[in-house]
């Protein structure tokens, strides 16, 4: 399968981006992994740039490609996964409230809505 | 006040307080506390209600299913945790609220600098009987008298009849860009504070 892995820069975006590299190393499937640009995500898109590269290093896939998205990230995202050959769009979906509510932010709504592809929310 | 999200700019109330004893529109007699301390008995009531609620009216995750991980839902968020719990008899039939947005309460020296996320649970076979409405009003009057004026929640966009309910007590819509509709109200003061 053609995967394509969306990252923001938030620790949601930081286990998602672990647990699709273990998956992908499991099946064996083709990942693609983009960084869209979060102004006010915890790490800066330089940052979680860097930390894909290290992570992919680590589990010895650095034959993965890594990308870094201008603009509003959820169009950004939408536009990519249309323009390439993906099965599934990978991000992480969800943050928990006090009451333990599960939140889905704006920019999964739009991703959820307008992707081509089945969309992986990563928990 | 810390925080980003928005509340109106007029305070709501005053609210009835607990203790309270209402006759809903069955007949029911159903009793409103505010429970000391949300362990014992107490808690293991409310646990029984929430294994009886239907899972079709879950929202966003809660309750969770199973007496063992609704148990630990509860302990989770029970210690800091503000109650309000309505009972026919022994039986809890519903269930109010108030748990604090942030890690560390005894790190917070007035209830006031925090803000304060909602949920009201009622048990089918006791909805569409006034006893919501009457719960939340009853939350609201407590949270006021112990100092709490920041509280804020997520419902469901299509859940017209909780928004309505939410609306009729005061509660503004504030962000609306995402599945849930986030909406705020601002409490008046208590004269104790």
């Amino acid at each position: 399968m053609n995967v394509l892995l969306g990252l923001g820069g938030s620790d949601e975006s930081v286990k998602t981006l672990r647990r699709t590299i273990e998956r992908t190393r499991e099946v064996g499937d083709d990942l693609t992994i983009v960084v869209v640009d979060k102004p006010e995500s915890k790490r800066s898109q330089d940052e979680m740039y860097q930390q894909a590269l290290d992570s992919l290093e680590e589990a010895d896939m650095s034959d993965v490609e890594v990308e870094t998205l201008e603009g509003d990230p959820g169009s950004a995202l939408v536009n990519y996964a249309e323009r390439g050959e993906f099965d599934q769009l990978v991000i992480g979906g969800g943050t928990l409230s006090p009451m333990g509510k599960i939140q889905l932010g704006p920019i999964t709504e739009f991703v959820l809505l307008n992707a081509p592809t089945t969309v992986k929310l990563v928990r | 006040m810390v925080g980003t999200r928005q509340y109106p700019d007029e305070p709501s109330g005053p609210f009835p307080s607990p203790p309270t004893t209402i006759e809903d529109r069955d007949g029911r007699s159903i009793e409103i506390r505010a429970p000391e301390t949300f362990t014992g008995e107490t808690l293991d009531a409310v646990v029984g209600m929430y294994a009886e609620f239907d899972p079709t009216d879950r929202a966003q995750g809660i309750p969770p299913t199973g007496e063992e991980r609704i148990r630990t839902w509860l302990e989770a968020i029970g210690d800091d945790s503000v109650n309000v719990v309505a009972r026919d008899g022994d039986d809890v039939i519903a269930h109010a609220m108030l748990v604090p947005d942030t890690d560390d309460l005894s790190a917070i020296e007035h209830r006031s600098d925090i803000e304060w996320e909602l949920a009201i649970f009622v048990l089918q076979a006791y909805q569409r009987a006034g006893i919501g409405t009457t719960l939340l009003e009853n939350l609201l009057g407590h949270a006021s008298d112990i100092g709490i004026d920041h509280v804020w929640l997520t419902v469901e966009r299509w859940n017209n009849p909780a928004i309505a309910l939410y609306e009729r007590v005061g509660f503004e819509s504030t962000g609306t860009e995402s599945f849930e509709q986030e909406m705020a109200i601002l409490l008046e003061g208590s004269d104790e504070h």
